[in-house]
């Protein structure tokens, strides 16, 4: 027992064969260190900048409705998408803990949804009662 | 040789691509995170649950703000800082935006120059990091001088919606206290570094592990999504 969960030491899975270490060696990642060229993390700060100049002016300009909404999205998850694939490195992460990651957080929009209703329905109880208006 | 092993263990194991895959590693008695050390795998574990955290503030300002029969106060006019005779709208959470990102791009920078050995850059860009990101906290404390001078507080504003100001300091301080926490740990770890612990294993917190600059990464991950939940925040609070 105590070998066997010492940190999941010697825990090497009895399935995996060895005659296919070297054929299938590029779907696993083998290296752990993240080294990537420098150059690309300053692509990626660039970027940032461009996006985050570009969220600002769509509150410069002042636009409004639909179109400010969902601008303000799109950058926003672009942003957001840059920073956890490059600089936190999720994209060259094993799927495994990918997915164990980025999955959960999609379950708050189930959340949303649930309290949209919510709110729709106190300002509904509200304004019945209350009276539109301060 | 030994502590190398236990932390890159599985890390020559084929595994099948997709669903199939992410099956096959959670399975069967397994290891589920194989060539992820668990220093990286709780601090993802724990950034997810800091993202739920987030998450419901962010839920329950969308919450208040859409039941409330009183206009919400522009957040455009309320941040806006006179400048040169004119009202610049927003100008200083673009600002403190702007360094955030500086502070991520460095911090991503320190973090490949801590793979290469390189301590002095390394320690240097971490260092550069935690002043980019007390900057940021200083901006945010001058924010909050600014709005509680004009009378903006957590039941009240002269503006509208009186949940305004609960939900902005409640917000904007939980990330404020993420900043501060992390130019701590920043500069405890660039400390670290810049003494070579990592290099000669020197006993310690997180240093043990002779040669492992991943320590320097965890540190990283923890910077990169304070700067991700700003993202957030300046898109629903500041922008909507």
């Amino acid at each position: 027992m105590a070998e066997a969960t010492a940190n999941g030491l010697g825990q090497h899975p009895q399935n995996t064969g060895h005659a296919h270490d070297a054929a299938t060696a590029s779907v696993a990642p083998a290296e752990v260190h993240q080294e990537h060229p420098i150059k690309l993390y300053l692509v990626v700060w660039a970027w940032l900048f461009v996006l985050s100049a570009c969220s600002y002016m769509v509150d410069y300009f002042g636009l409004q409705g639909y179109l400010r909404w969902s601008l303000i999205l799109i950058f926003m998850m672009l942003k957001a998408g840059l920073i956890v694939a490059v600089f936190m490195h999720m994209a060259w992460e094993r799927l495994a803990l990918s997915y164990a990651i980025i999955l959960p957080p999609i379950l708050v929009l189930v959340f949303v949804a649930m309290m949209v209703l919510e709110a729709d329905y106190t300002l509904l109880t509200r304004v019945t009662f209350f009276g539109s208006g301060p | 040789m030994a502590e190398t092993t236990l932390t890159h263990i599985g890390q020559t194991e084929p595994r099948p691509a997709g669903w199939q895959g992410i099956a096959t590693d959670w399975s069967s008695d397994q290891r589920a995170f194989k060539n992820v050390s668990w220093g990286k795998a709780m601090m993802w574990i724990f950034l997810l649950s800091d993202t739920f955290i987030f998450g419901c503030f962010l839920l329950s300002y969308m919450t208040a703000r859409m039941s409330t029969r009183v206009p919400w106060p522009n957040p455009s006019e309320v941040f806006a800082l006179h400048i040169g005779g004119s009202n610049v709208p927003l100008i200083l959470i673009a600002i403190m935006t702007f360094v955030l990102i500086s502070s991520s791009g460095t911090m991503a920078m320190a973090v490949n120059f801590g793979y290469r050995r390189d301590r002095r850059k390394t320690a240097i860009l971490m260092l550069l990091t935690a002043l980019l990101g007390a900057t940021f906290v200083g901006m945010q404390a001058f924010e909050w001088t600014k709005l509680i001078s004009e009378g903006v507080r957590p039941w009240g504003n002269p503006w509208g919606a009186a949940q305004f100001g609960s939900t902005f300091f409640m917000i904007t301080g939980f990330h404020g206290t993420h900043v501060t926490i992390g130019v701590i740990f920043l500069i405890i770890v660039a400390r670290k570094v810049w003494r070579g612990d990592y290099d000669i294993g020197r006993p310690g917190f997180f240093t043990s592990r002779k040669g492992h600059y991943e320590s320097v990464e965890i540190m990283g991950l923890y910077w990169h999504f304070v700067d991700l939940v700003w993202v957030f925040i300046f898109a629903f609070f500041y922008l909507w």
